[in-house]
């Protein structure tokens, strides 16, 4: 491991970022410069940095949410920026609509497309199981506690139907062991259903724990200093058999990184 | 389980023997004298008169009850509107808000006697000062109900490919049904009122007109009959407005438990 290290990059990545530059005021006031990255299908990739760097605007820009100053957003190598909808995004509250049932939630993403209500619950229903919320289908979000809510959003964000996920600090309102939980469980179901994502947080532990490649995103944007991407750590998860926090490669790429942020 | 219990039973009948009290004490001020009973009558000379004129308050009811009804009816309509015309365009909003707000401040017994010179006797100005009376608490609160919405939910409806249609139906209006009650519940009881002012100043039936022809033959346990059918009929009104936000809203009833 080590920063800046050339990785593998497939002919066309799942999502890239090119020279991707943004403002929060039309370019008067830069947040971040020089942005380029990129995912590829079943790999999960984090970008970590401190609170107020500019991590959210750069998934916003991603999502198509907002329009970037410069650069380019491809998807599966065509050009989506400024495109919403193209990519499925999960913010770090779960966002369930609380007058509609869990099914209902999970579903949203198929009627809004058009699916008939019916059909839509009976396919968000055949994943009920394999996200770990079988039984809660006609509960109301009031009645889930927060790590189920949190799967019942995984399960909508998977039905919105790209192989590109953005995630942002999807983890951080819940306790240590349902957080650790749900790490374990994302990387699992990420690889298994084969999509590309990329989660955003400012928890270096968090980006260890899920990644196998960490970009270092640092810069102080409300002081005149746009954030920039200054490394990348990939993280050997071959060790990953039993506790991964506990491994010599957990606690380097641990290391590399907070060298990385100052 | 037995606390909670109890805990319910207080909620009723400590409300119950404020009353029951308060209706002693009325009764027994009056039987002495304190107050001379031309002036104001015992609560039992009330409940003598209310049964006496049964069959003619409940037909001046049934009017002012459909006047209030029809005008509440308009009168949401009217606010739904403007509350999503004021959410959609800014411009709307910027524009209808100072108007909105001095129509509150127009008192509504100045307004009224205007709109009976207007609109002559019939039901048309009644109803229209209900509309004027109710409109206002459903625009506030739809209007402060759309704006609450998370705009972190927003914009995963846009990742979602909701079109402007579709966040309004999936997101906006469910987050705005409380607050939507909350004002229904307001302009309710401002129905019946408005009313009821309405027929004070002209009309040939409802309860407005009966209390102002009692009032002239100085019928004050009629007059007090009145006032206690129009506060069961504002009451009544409520517990619909309650029924019906307990039926539409299955959701709050889960957060309750």
């Amino acid at each position: 491991m080590s920063d800046s290290v050339e990785t593998q990059v497939p002919a066309v990545p799942a999502l890239e970022a090119r020279g991707l530059g943004l403002s929060w005021d039309d370019g008067a006031h830069m947040v971040a410069e020089d942005i380029d990255l990129h995912v590829s299908a079943g790999e999960v990739v984090c970008l970590v940095g401190r609170s107020g760097c500019g991590k959210t605007t750069i998934l916003h820009a991603l999502a198509g949410l907002t329009q970037p100053v410069t650069g380019r957003v491809l998807l599966n190598g065509a050009d989506v920026t400024g495109v919403p909808g193209r990519v499925s995004y999960m913010l770090q509250k779960d966002l369930l609509l609380r007058n509609l049932r869990i099914v209902d939630n999970a579903s949203l993403p198929l009627v809004l497309s058009g699916v008939p209500r019916e059909e839509a619950r009976a396919r968000a229903n055949e994943l009920f199981a394999q996200f770990g919320l079988e039984g809660t289908q006609e509960l109301w979000p009031s009645q889930l506690s927060g790590g189920m809510k949190q799967r019942a959003a995984f399960l909508r964000t998977y039905l919105m139907g790209n192989d590109v996920v953005l995630l942002d600090e999807p983890f951080s309102a819940l306790d240590a062991i349902t957080r650790q939980e749900l790490r374990t469980w994302y990387v699992r179901m990420a690889a298994e259903l084969h999509v590309a994502s990329l989660v955003i947080t400012h928890d270096v532990d968090e980006a260890v724990s899920l990644a196998s490649r960490v970009m270092v995103l640092a810069g102080r944007p409300s002081e005149g200093k746009p954030s920039r991407l200054v490394g990348e750590v990939l993280v050997d998860r071959a060790q990953d058999a039993g506790d991964f926090s506990l491994t010599h490669a957990y606690v380097d790429a641990k290391r590399e990184i907070m060298t990385l942020l100052g | 389980m037995l606390s909670s219990m109890l805990h319910d039973a207080k909620r009723i009948w400590v409300p119950a023997v404020t009353m029951g009290v308060l209706l002693v004490v009325w009764e027994l001020v009056v039987r002495v004298g304190l107050v001379p009973n031309f002036l104001l009558p015992s609560p039992t000379q009330v409940v003598a008169a209310f049964i006496e004129d049964f069959p003619l308050l409940m037909g001046h009811a049934v009017a002012t009850l459909g006047e209030a009804a029809l005008g509440l009816v308009i009168g949401v309509a009217v606010g739904f509107v403007a509350a999503v015309l004021m959410d959609r365009f800014e411009l709307v909003g910027l524009a209808l808000d100072p108007l909105i707000t001095l129509s509150q401040t127009v008192p509504t017994v100045a307004i009224a006697p205007l709109l009976v010179l207007w609109f002559g006797y019939g039901i048309l100005p009644k109803v229209l000062l209900v509309a004027l009376t109710t409109f206002f608490p459903i625009t506030v609160s739809l209007f402060s109900g759309f704006k609450s919405v998370d705009k972190d939910l927003i914009d995963l409806m846009r990742t979602m490919r909701a079109t402007e249609g579709q966040i309004f139906w999936h997101v906006k209006l469910p987050a705005a049904a409380e607050e939507f009650f909350s004002g229904l519940r307001i302009s309710a009881t401002y129905a019946i009122v408005g009313a009821v002012i309405a027929e004070w100043l002209g009309g040939f039936s409802g309860l407005g007109v009966y209390m102002t022809r009692v009032r002239k033959s100085f019928g004050y346990d009629r007059m007090f009959a009145c006032i206690a059918l129009i506060s069961i009929c504002s009451l009544g009104l409520m517990r619909l407005v309650d029924l019906a936000e307990y039926l539409c809203l299955p959701w709050k009833r889960a957060e309750r438990k």
